[in-house]
């Protein structure tokens, strides 16, 4: 028994060696490009076994729609151009395992029926897309019934002027375990598509200039988008009919116009929102059917509305925030209020701190009257820094009759919240 | 430029307390609105209400009261073979051009370094008009009645109305009528208050014109144009030469 011991540990760890050996010595590369063993990226892929590499060259390459079916990694090198002549669909992915780097993928096909896309990966695990660069295509990374995918380091970028004349930069439909890291996305529908994606990760992407939303989430349960920069996009940041996301870290930027908000948030509950900071936008946060959710720590500064919270939104806490500059801090539109505001820091706050304990002696309102109005009819807006205004908003503060009773900070900080 | 009574008020005025003070005052609001607001088209937002308020009181009162006041100068002018209209003319463009001056030294100097690009032009062009309407309408105000008392109660309830009572009542016709598509009347409404006019037209120039929603868009739509642009500032135009040639009218006729 003792002799036999090693011995077997030898045989099992010798056929080990041999498998490791045979199977590095299987996988090969194949060299696509002018004055390669192979000249179109279709015959490279055909020839190819799983588990090669596949290497384009420097070139530019119209081959119609190239499949990719087994496990393979296709890299680029000296970024290929991949062009798709406005016709079809560039490069389709239908194995798993798959990588994909180093490509130029430009002009995809343009159809609402089937919806090309530069890349799309079909019913498949564990596909690497990174460091690509995308130029005007319909949809720029496309994933449906995926998992385990990773997207990183791809810069995105078309130049749509209409929404439905261009698909979203990374389009995820009905996938699950994806991360999405360090994206660029710019003049797509929107930047960042979720559709039925549950348990991914969305991490230091910009997404700026899209025509429609920067990102935007539908029934994508238990995700997270952690410091993205979203700026200047169409209407911001939507996240509906959803529950527990978490929303740290990011930036919402710029996002001005008649019918942008900084984050929209409608029929979402049990959801965490830290850490994030709201600038420049027409409003911070909108919220509409917003149950359960936590507002914390984060900065609204110089935004039209710092956040606007319909009557249909119920036990969500907002605590510990900045609200600087804003036009509006809080508007709403009932006189309904099932949510609290607690230890956040407002500077239109006019109350005094006997005691010096950093906390104001008088409870803050942060609703004026001007915007209960405003809410109820939107052309009084035209109204706006007009004397009357600023007199009716005196005399409400002093005593409150048309403003909710309970739409109130009863411990508001005297200083802000350094963040 | 100047003819001799033009010449002769404009000093007159320029050497007055109440001038000096206007101008010490609007300087003042001025430089500390910039200084403490670290954001400066809030600054101008804060700035646009003092204008709005304090530019159109000023003018009226004090137009009105100095006209009271130098009736015996008028007198003693009609006895000199000088056409009427000549006289009133120089009254006019003598207490527009200081109280112009005064709103240029004391408001335009921080604007002009604050404020950067077409804000500050329109604010003080804003300032400028506002300030000829209010002179126009102090001497609607001085002419109407002979009795002092009387006329400067009619132009504070003037200002009164401009200010505070006309946007008050379009607040009550927006809620009576928030369920008829008002926005387009809006455009006509604002017009008839010079004051809601200039206040609509600064606030286009800024970003929170985007706040102004639907309606803000028709504005936008027509005064954010060159045609339309022309048409404020014709209205505003209006608002100094309809008042005025009503006045130079009663007056040029007036049995004195």
């Amino acid at each position: 028994m003792h002799t036999m011991c090693p011995r077997l540990i030898k045989i099992v760890l010798c056929t080990l060696m041999t498998g490791l050996l045979m199977h590095v010595g299987i996988s090969r590369s194949l060299h696509v490009g002018s004055g390669h063993p192979y000249v179109s990226v279709k015959e490279g892929i055909a020839a190819a076994d799983q588990g090669d590499t596949v290497i384009i060259h420097a070139g530019t390459y119209k081959e119609g729609n190239i499949i990719v079916d087994k496990t393979i990694t296709l890299m680029g090198m000296d970024w290929p151009v991949l062009d798709g002549q406005l016709k079809y669909e560039v490069l389709s992915v239908k194995a798993n395992n798959v990588v994909v780097t180093g490509l130029v993928i430009q002009n995809s096909g343009h159809a609402s029926l089937d919806d090309p896309g530069g890349i799309k990966v079909y019913d498949s695990r564990g596909v690497h897309i990174i460091g690509n660069r995308l130029k005007d295509n319909f949809f720029g990374i496309y994933l449906q019934y995926s998992k385990h995918c990773i997207i990183k380091d791809n810069i995105v970028k078309a130049s749509g002027t209409e929404e439905q004349q261009i698909g979203n930069g990374i389009h995820c439909w009905k996938s699950d375990s994806l991360q999405i890291v360090g994206n660029t996305i710019s003049g797509h529908r929107d930047g960042i598509y979720f559709e039925f994606v549950t348990g991914s990760v969305i991490w230091r992407n910009i997404a700026f200039d899209n025509i429609r939303y920067g990102l935007h989430f539908m029934f994508s349960n238990d995700d997270a988008y952690i410091t993205n920069l979203f700026r200047n996009n169409g209407a911001g940041v939507a996240v509906m009919f959803t529950k527990n996301v978490k929303m740290f870290n990011n930036t919402f930027e710029d996002n001005w116009g008649d019918a942008a908000h900084g984050l929209l948030l409608k029929e979402i509950s049990d959801s965490y929102i830290f850490n994030n900071r709201f600038i420049r936008n027409t409003s911070g946060i909108y919220m509409e059917g917003t149950n359960r959710i936590i507002v914390e720590k984060n900065i609204f500064k110089a935004n039209g509305w710092g956040m606007k919270i319909q009557a249909s939104c119920m036990d969500n806490v907002i605590r510990q925030n900045n609200f600087m500059q804003n036009t509006f801090d809080i508007s709403t539109n009932g006189s309904l209020v099932l949510n609290t505001f607690d230890s956040n820091y407002w500077d239109k706050y006019e109350g005094y701190d006997l005691n010096k304990d950093n906390v104001g002696d008088v409870p803050y309102r942060p609703l004026s009257l001007f915007s209960v109005i405003v809410e109820q009819n939107p052309p009084a807006m035209l109204l706006y820094r007009s004397f009357i205004v600023t007199l009716l908003d005196r005399s409400e503060k002093i005593i409150p009759t048309l403003t909710p009773d309970n739409f109130i900070d009863q411990v508001p900080l005297m200083h802000v919240i350094p963040l | 430029m100047f003819n001799k009574i033009q010449r002769f008020i404009v000093a007159d005025i320029l050497k007055n307390r109440i001038v000096l003070a206007y101008t010490l005052l609007l300087g003042v609001l001025a430089w500390s609105v910039f200084s403490l607001e670290d954001d400066s088209h809030k600054g101008v937002l804060t700035l646009l209400n003092i204008v709005l308020l304090t530019t159109p009181l000023v003018s009226i009162i004090f137009t009105t009261i100095y006209l009271y006041n130098s009736s015996e100068f008028i007198e003693l002018l009609l006895s000199q073979p000088i056409r009427r209209a000549r006289i009133w003319t120089g009254l006019f463009f003598g207490l527009f051009f200081s109280l112009a001056l005064a709103f240029i030294v004391g408001a335009g100097v921080p604007i002009l370094l604050f404020v950067t690009g077409a804000k500050a032009i329109i604010l003080l062009v804003m300032g400028i008009l506002i300030t000829a309407v209010f002179v126009a309408l102090g001497f609607l105000c001085a002419i109407i009645s002979r009795d002092k008392a009387r006329g400067i109660g009619i132009a504070i309830l003037l200002w009164l109305f401009f200010s505070l009572l006309f946007d008050g009542l379009v607040l009550f016709l927006l809620f009576q009528l928030s369920d008829y598509p008002i926005e387009k009347a809006m455009v006509g409404v604002s017009a008839l208050n010079p004051i809601d006019l200039a206040r609509i037209f600064i606030i286009l120039q800024l970003d929170v014109s985007a706040m102004l929603g639907y309606t803000g868009a028709i504005f936008k739509d027509f005064f954010g144009t060159g045609l339309g642009a022309a048409i404020g500032f014709g209205l505003l135009c209006l608002w100094v030469l309809v008042p005025y040639l009503v006045s130079l009218r009663m007056f040029v006729r007036k049995d004195l």
